[in-house]
């Protein structure tokens, strides 16, 4: 669970979170992919968590930071398959997570960060 | 009446409550909402433990209402710092590590009952309650 694979499909860096973690394996992930960011130029991020049951104020700050700081580095950042009950949890614990691009699934994810190229 | 018990000395002990609460509430008959509802409202409580007490305790049991309605309950209770400024704390947008400062009143919004008692010095203890 600790080692979540990152991986590059045509530039692009895709991560799939299928685990609950904790915030300190969150916080790890966030790293070695910002990492992997400032190794090689990478055309857009795409972290998948349709396989996470829970998204508590942590874990989504975790997300609004990545794709932040992603931004930064110049890197566009895609965040698909948010849970219908993460989302209404989301929502009704005040967390906002408008500033970070949202997409249904992976497919959609990757059009969209087409788009922007 | 099952009972789970953690030692909550850990980050780990957030993801080890918030399965446990989930699996009980699936187990109860709670849809998908309530079970992430309510296991996100123990994470967020059993991370001030962990964060401000270091230590303390976490207790769910299944519950019954005075309506003969089923629940969960849970209690989790620490030896930590305390709480001092509860109203503000309550209302939400107050954070000293760094957060949303929606740990408090966010859990507060995703239950049906909840009453956090806390003596700065002494500890905190927080109930909630969610009904079927």
């Amino acid at each position: 669970m600790a080692n979540i694979p990152i991986l590059r499909l045509e530039g692009y860096v895709i991560v799939s979170i299928q685990d609950d973690l904790s915030d300190q394996e969150a916080e790890d992930l966030q790293k070695r992919l910002l990492e992997s960011l400032a190794v090689r130029t990478a055309h857009g991020v795409l972290i998948d968590v349709s396989g996470l049951e829970i998204v508590d104020s942590y874990f989504c700050r975790i997300l609004r930071d990545t794709a932040a700081m992603a931004q930064l580095m110049g890197v566009g950042t895609c965040v698909t398959g948010l849970a219908p009950a993460v989302a209404v949890t989301l929502t009704e614990l005040g967390l906002d997570l408008s500033m970070v691009h949202t997409e249904g699934n992976l497919d959609r994810g990757l059009e969209w960060l087409r788009g922007r190229d | 009446m099952p009972e789970i018990i953690i030692a909550t000395n850990d980050d780990a002990a957030i993801v080890t409550s918030r399965g446990a609460v989930r699996e009980l509430a699936r187990s109860v008959g709670f849809g998908t909402v309530d079970q992430t509802k309510l296991a996100t409202a123990v994470s967020e409580i059993v991370r001030n433990v962990v964060l401000y007490a270091k230590r303390g305790q976490v207790l769910f049991t299944i519950c019954e209402s005075n309506a003969g309605t089923r629940g969960i309950e849970v209690i989790i209770e620490d030896e930590g710092p305390g709480i001092q400024d509860l109203e503000i704390v309550l209302d939400g947008g107050y954070s000293t590590s760094g957060g949303f400062g929606r740990g408090i009143s966010g859990a507060r919004a995703l239950v049906d009952e909840f009453n956090l008692e806390s003596e700065p010095g002494q500890g905190t203890r927080v109930e909630m309650r969610k009904w079927l």
